[in-house]
């Protein structure tokens, strides 16, 4: 269940936001998540869900853009077939991961008060 | 106020953040890394399930080693000290993380477990993570290598199953093979799940009960403490 100790730097990130922006709330976030992150998308969600509660992110949507896995050949530059054999089919070096491992928050969206 | 139209709809300001969300735990690993790597510790995060051998493991190799290198270990479990207890018989400098509730080791952890302990004057140094093969394959900890210990009595699918984890692993060490004559698995088929989970595949078959393959594990230790002496001032 490491998906609680990213929401907590989720939340971390999001607070750091809201200190440069007094009076201001966080509406959505939107979170581009790998398909071999490591990390699953439903379980984020629920933690998400429990530890929101009156932390920065009470009032914010959690928006998740699954990124698929995408093998490719350092030398041929081969991209390969999903669910191939991790080598080139050229030179049948061992691929290396180009898309898909990656955890990132992308967008924090505030709700700023009136001016 | 939106100035575009007087809808009296509240600004929304977008913020492009672009933020890994494991970047703490990175920073603090780079800092590891650079600890061992100036002190010519060879460093090795060593996961698997629970009871997948590697406190087993780890036994072995000191047993095998004897006095020929210095060897520390830092032990995670969620309660208990009793893997830190094995391996401190075995003459192996170490010390345990104790998690409560957390089901993998961070930076932070290992880092704060090596400032109670004189981890420069070994040569090799295990962390051995807490039994999981999810969580703490996502956790950089400064080590030189990854190792998954992987028993044969998990079944052949586990690669499959897992496949993050194996992504991530420069050595997968099958262990307990001396009860292969006692069960229905095909070590052909585990090797296959592993091909195609990782890009370049390392095996070594091995029983820390027999001693079968513990040659061939040293000599890996050996060749990967000699490739990361090569990039350490010492």
């Amino acid at each position: 269940m490491h998906e609680y100790s990213i929401v907590a730097s989720l939340v971390e990130r999001v607070e750091l936001e809201l200190a440069a922006h007094p009076g201001a709330h966080a509406t959505r976030l939107t979170v581009r998540i790998g398909e071999q992150s490591g990390v699953e998308p439903s379980l984020l969600r629920t933690a998400f869900e429990t530890f929101r509660v009156r932390s920065a992110c009470a009032r914010a949507e959690l928006v998740l853009e699954p990124v698929p896995a995408s093998w490719r050949c350092a030398r041929c530059e081969l991209e390969l077939a999903p669910d191939a054999p991790l080598r080139c089919p050229r030179c049948h070096r061992p691929a290396v991961l180009a898309a898909g491992d990656d955890l990132i928050l992308e967008r924090i969206e505030l709700e700023v008060p009136d001016v | 106020m939106c100035e575009d139209c007087g809808c009296g709809d509240p600004d929304i300001l977008p913020i492009d953040v672009h933020h890994k969300l494991l970047t703490d735990n990175d920073l603090r690993a780079a800092h590891l890394r650079e600890h061992f790597v100036e002190a010519g510790v060879l460093a090795i995060n060593l996961m698997g399930s629970p009871g997948s051998g590697k406190t087993a493991l780890l036994e072995a190799t000191a047993t095998r080693l004897g006095d020929a290198h210095r060897i520390g270990a830092v032990s995670g479990d969620l309660a208990t000290d009793h893997d830190a207890q094995r391996l401190r018989r075995a003459g192996i400098l170490a010390a345990p993380i104790t998690t409560g509730t957390a089901c993998h080791l961070d930076a932070k952890l290992v880092h704060d477990a090596l400032h109670h302990m004189p981890w420069r004057e070994v040569e090799l140094f295990f962390i051995e993570n807490v039994g999981n093969l999810v969580c703490p394959a996502i956790y950089d900890l400064g080590q030189a290598a990854n190792v998954v210990a992987l028993s044969v009595t998990e079944g052949e699918d586990k690669p499959l199953k897992y496949p993050v984890m194996f992504r991530k692993a420069d050595l997968v060490v099958l262990t307990k093979i001396d009860l292969l004559p006692h069960l229905d698995v095909d070590v052909r088929a585990i090797r296959d799940g592993l091909a195609r989970v990782m890009p370049d595949p390392r095996v070594i078959a091995l029983s820390a009960k027999t001693g079968q393959g513990v040659d061939e594990w040293i000599a890996w230790l050996n060749g990967s403490r000699a490739d990361s002496c090569r990039r350490s001032p010492r």
